[in-house]
């Protein structure tokens, strides 16, 4: 078998090779998924079925439509950036037909609110926290707290209820014995909305040279420095953090 | 000179692909399908996600509903989005924990030495705008879509797992269930109706941060007028739509 | 099942040390991927040394010509079946041909092993041996005749012509098949190469590294199987061919150790980001198989060997004894090679924060025993092939067609 001159063997391998070729190619005709590369190098069908997965969440605004008192309420306290689900659970079947579903209520201490609350050293400074053990043991948070508006039914007895962190910082520092007050003044409003009344904070280095300055009138065992001469060009607490001094 | 732009473009992704200059010339009708993904950057519904780092509390709430709205499996193992408590000490030494991925939030880390700063870090898929997992999926099974979201067909993936290797960020797992590769997808079910992803529902304090990254307006749009960005590891180019804001530059 | 792959990560997670994120805790790519490019280059080292006779000449490997294209061929069939045993779906794998990624590495498996399969190694035994299978056709009967004549494709010619045409044929298909076989085996180095993401296996040596190493493990095997297949038949073995095979091992892995001392120097002199989880890999869980097996047994060990018995003055039955030693060595360092890349780079965190471990399973179809089994099948097939291909010199037929 010659063809045009070309070698026997040439002509019986490319025979096969054509058949080899010839069955991939309406093989792959027949078995490419028919949307595949319609809208990229994908089946565009596998974008709906990941579009038409059932939904759990169903989000804050129809929870509202029949809960529409706790949402007033909701809304103009502390807990106003929280939806419901938060801690009411995943409740899209709730939302569906009421009867289907009882979504979570919350009410043992612990249960939910110590997630957000209980003191850790790593959350955000100025996060609401508790120690839980120190804070009215075994009572249920919400005998106190309206978890729909959390502001405590009283002015905070102690600034720790908030700053947790801070009180943390300073009971193992030299200043453990200081109170907040010795450097913050807070105005009593400051208890209710704090951010609208902001306490202030020391401006001058005097505010210290109070017990560490060489004449000052204070114990005996408190270190003293010179003020005119211990870094004048810097204000105490640009190198000192007067929550934990250092040494 | 957009002309000369969309060449260079063209001739970098020819460049990208490997063997490319035989298999063009075999396959061009493949090959000009796979260009076609390429031009995507019109739609405006184009979405991104922020993440505050300095207003995360570590409660773990995202975590569970990532869980609970996909569907993953219960195990202590298998997520899509899970937080990272950072503690930096004194010495420099760096101690980071997730324990059960902070599913049920965090216990008081037992502490040796005094740490300097100590901070909690959400943590999910990228979405990368140029992203490693799709680059190397053999078979189109992980794609992105028009609105820049990346999916995977779990009814086409074969599960080699090679995306999984490819992710730099650990955001990949193989569902022991359908045996084929699952990741976040922005909760795509959601988006594309107009909700937010779970975990962003759920976030108490906000820390997390949904959004259009091309529309005039939009919660991200204004966290990114605001704020200074960070994403994951930048120098690997992957060019993530998740930024962070107050990120620690010991963050990997 | 799956509560006990729920334990056994539960186990897994009380072993790790550091940080690493919480869906590392499975190791991905595990044995099975440790054996594929482990035959995929041997497959290429194989055919290298076969086209050493026939491109550069080098008559004294004559005898392991027709053996190494076997070898090639029986590991080559092998090749894909561990990867296809780890696929999470393997019934889909198809989809590989149907829609390939032409940006995926991965994609591009099925392109670059179709064309070392089809048209090269396939190719090349079919025109080296068309005449010997002509000649034996005439001469046997039954099933042997039916299958030798088959195998021809009809193609019986046995004219100078086109006996001078098959070999024309071999030495060009053997000039194309080199850079392929570079190809088939960098290409499976470039897989991991090019995985930015994984600073153990990112990097442009990866490549010529897996080249190298391919090599010194297809001449330690053709040496191997030399050496067992002249005990077995009973032969002296040819010393000039296990002389020269010995040399060529032994500047292969020459070229292997500095190319990986390079890679190593170059590391620790730039020293990246990861070369502190990089450096607490190697002394810690990679301290045995990296430093004692591939470095001291595997590399250094075999290097010594050969090079003390390629230029003293022993006996040949002591030198080829020697040799034979040199090889399994070889061979065993060149696994343990591919256990550092594969494994080693899923040890570490991409967070470069900790470290995890592997523990291969025994049974299962990702177990060590489906392992065994893909190692034993490459010798089968070659066995069958030897039957029906054989390779010794004595075999092939007398240039004229036997007198009536």
């Amino acid at each position: 078998m010659k063809l045009w001159g070309i070698a026997d063997q040439v002509v019986r391998l490319a025979i096969l090779l054509a058949i080899v070729g010839g069955v991939t190619v309406a093989l792959r005709a027949r078995f490419v998924p028919p949307s595949f590369g319609e809208t990229g190098h994908y089946r565009a069908e596998a974008v709906t079925i990941a579009a038409e997965l059932p939904v759990r969440y169903a989000g804050s605004e129809i929870c509202a439509e029949c809960h529409d008192d706790q949402e007033e309420l909701r809304r103009r306290s502390y807990h106003r950036g929280l939806s419901c689900e938060v801690c009411h659970g995943a409740a899209a079947a709730h939302a569906e037909d009421f009867e289907a579903q009882q979504p979570l209520v919350p009410r043992a201490r612990g249960e939910a609110c110590l997630a957000c609350h209980e003191y850790l050293p790593s959350r955000p400074t100025g996060f609401p926290q508790i120690i839980e053990r120190l804070h009215n043991p075994l009572e249920p948070c919400v005998g106190c707290h309206d978890p729909h508006d959390p502001t405590p039914p009283e002015v905070p007895s102690s600034c720790a209820a908030c700053h947790a962190q801070i009180e943390r910082t300073k009971a193992v520092s030299h200043h453990l014995a200081l109170t907040c007050e010795t450097c913050h003044e807070a105005a009593p409003e400051h208890r209710i909305e704090p951010r609208s009344h902001l306490p202030n904070k020391p401006t001058a280095r005097e505010a210290c040279g109070r017990c560490h300055a060489e004449g000052a009138d204070s114990g005996a065992e408190i270190p003293r420095v010179d003020l005119d001469t211990h870094g004048p060009r810097y204000l105490c607490w640009q190198c000192h953090y007067p929550h934990h001094p250092e040494a | 000179m957009p002309e000369d732009r969309s060449r260079r473009e063209f001739l970098i992704s020819v460049l990208q692909f490997p063997c490319s200059a035989a298999l063009v010339a075999v396959c061009g009708p493949l090959a000009t399908a796979a260009a076609a993904t390429e031009d995507e950057a019109s739609s405006e519904r184009y979405f991104g996600m922020g993440i505050q780092v300095d207003k995360c509390i570590g409660c773990g709430r995202c975590v569970r509903a990532c869980k609970t709205e996909n569907d993953l499996p219960e195990a202590p193992f298998y997520f899509r989005t899970w937080i990272e408590r950072y503690a930096i000490h004194a010495d420099g030494r760096v101690d980071v924990d997730s324990p059960e991925g902070g599913i049920n939030g965090f216990l008081p880390r037992e502490s040796e030495g005094e740490v300097v700063r100590s901070f909690f870090v959400p943590k999910l898929c990228n979405q990368c705008d140029n992203p490693p997992c799709v680059q190397v999926c053999p078979v189109g099974a992980t794609f992105k879509t028009d609105d820049g979201v990346i999916l995977v067909d779990s009814d086409y993936c074969i599960g080699c797992r090679y995306c999984i290797q490819a992710c730099p960020y650990g955001a990949r797992f193989l569902d022991p269930r359908t045996k084929t590769a699952d990741k976040c997808t922005f909760c795509y079910h959601r988006i594309t109706q107009g909700l937010l992803p779970a975990c962003v529902e759920v976030c108490p304090t906000g820390a997390r941060v949904f959004g259009e990254l091309k529309a005039d307006a939009s919660p991200l749009r204004r966290l990114m007028r605001m704020s200074r960005l960070q994403v994951l590891k930048p120098s690997l180019n992957t060019e993530p739509k998740v930024f962070y804001t107050e990120l620690d530059g010991e963050v990997r | 099942m799956a509560g006990e792959h729920l334990e056994r990560l539960e186990t897994l997670h009380d072993q790790i040390s550091g940080f690493i994120y919480p869906n590392e805790i499975e190791l991905h790519w595990g044995l099975l991927v440790v054996l594929y490019p482990y035959i995929t280059g041997l497959v290429a080292g194989a055919f290298i040394l076969a086209s050493l006779e026939k491109v550069f000449k080098v008559k004294e490997v004559e005898p392991t010509y027709r053996l190494s294209l076997l070898t090639a061929l029986a590991f080559l069939l092998v090749a894909p079946l561990p990867l296809l045993a780890h696929l999470g779906h393997p019934e889909r794998s198809f989809e590989i041909f149907l829609t390939p990624h032409f940006k995926s590495a991965m994609a591009m498996f099925g392109f670059v092993y179709a064309w070392y399969l089809m048209l090269v190694l396939l190719l090349e035994i079919w025109f080296e041996y068309r005449a010997d299978l002509v000649r034996w056709s005439q001469r046997e009967r039954g099933p042997r005749k039916l299958l030798h004549w088959l195998i021809t494709l009809g193609s019986r010619d046995l004219s100078p012509e086109a006996v001078a045409f098959d070999q024309k044929a071999v030495h060009a298909i053997t000039l194309i098949g080199i850079p392929s076989a570079f190809l088939l085996h960098g290409y499976v180095g470039f897989i991991f190469g090019s995985v930015k993401a994984n600073p153990w296996w990112s990097s442009v040596l990866m490549p010529i590294v897996f080249l190298f190493s391919a090599i010194v493990s297809g001449i330690s095997l053709v040496l191997i199987i030399y050496y067992v297949a002249t005990l077995v038949r009973r032969e002296t073995p040819d010393m000039a061919c296990l002389d020269k095979l010995a040399s060529f091992l032994l500047y292969a892995l020459i070229v292997d150790l500095s190319l990986e001392l390079l890679d190593f120097i170059h590391r620790l002199y730039e020293s990246e980001e990861s070369i502190g989880i990089l450096s607490e890999l190697i002394v810690s869980k990679l301290f045995i198989s990296l430093t004692i097996v591939q470095i001291i047994i595997g590399t250094v060990g075999p290097l010594l060997l050969l090079t003390f018995s390629r230029f003293s003055q022993l006996p040949p039955e002591l030198k080829r004894v020697a040799y034979f030693i040199a090889a399994l060595l070889v061979q065993v360092g060149i696994f343990s090679t591919r256990w550092n890349v594969v494994i080693g780079g899923q040890l570490f965190s991409k967070s470069l924060r900790g470290l995890t471990v592997y523990k291969p399973e025994l049974a299962g179809i990702e177990g060590l025993f489906t392992s065994i089994g893909l190692m034993i099948l490459p010798f089968v097939i070659l066995y069958v092939l030897v039957k029906v291909l054989p390779p010794w010199p004595q075999a092939a037929a007398p240039t004229a067609p036997p007198p009536d």
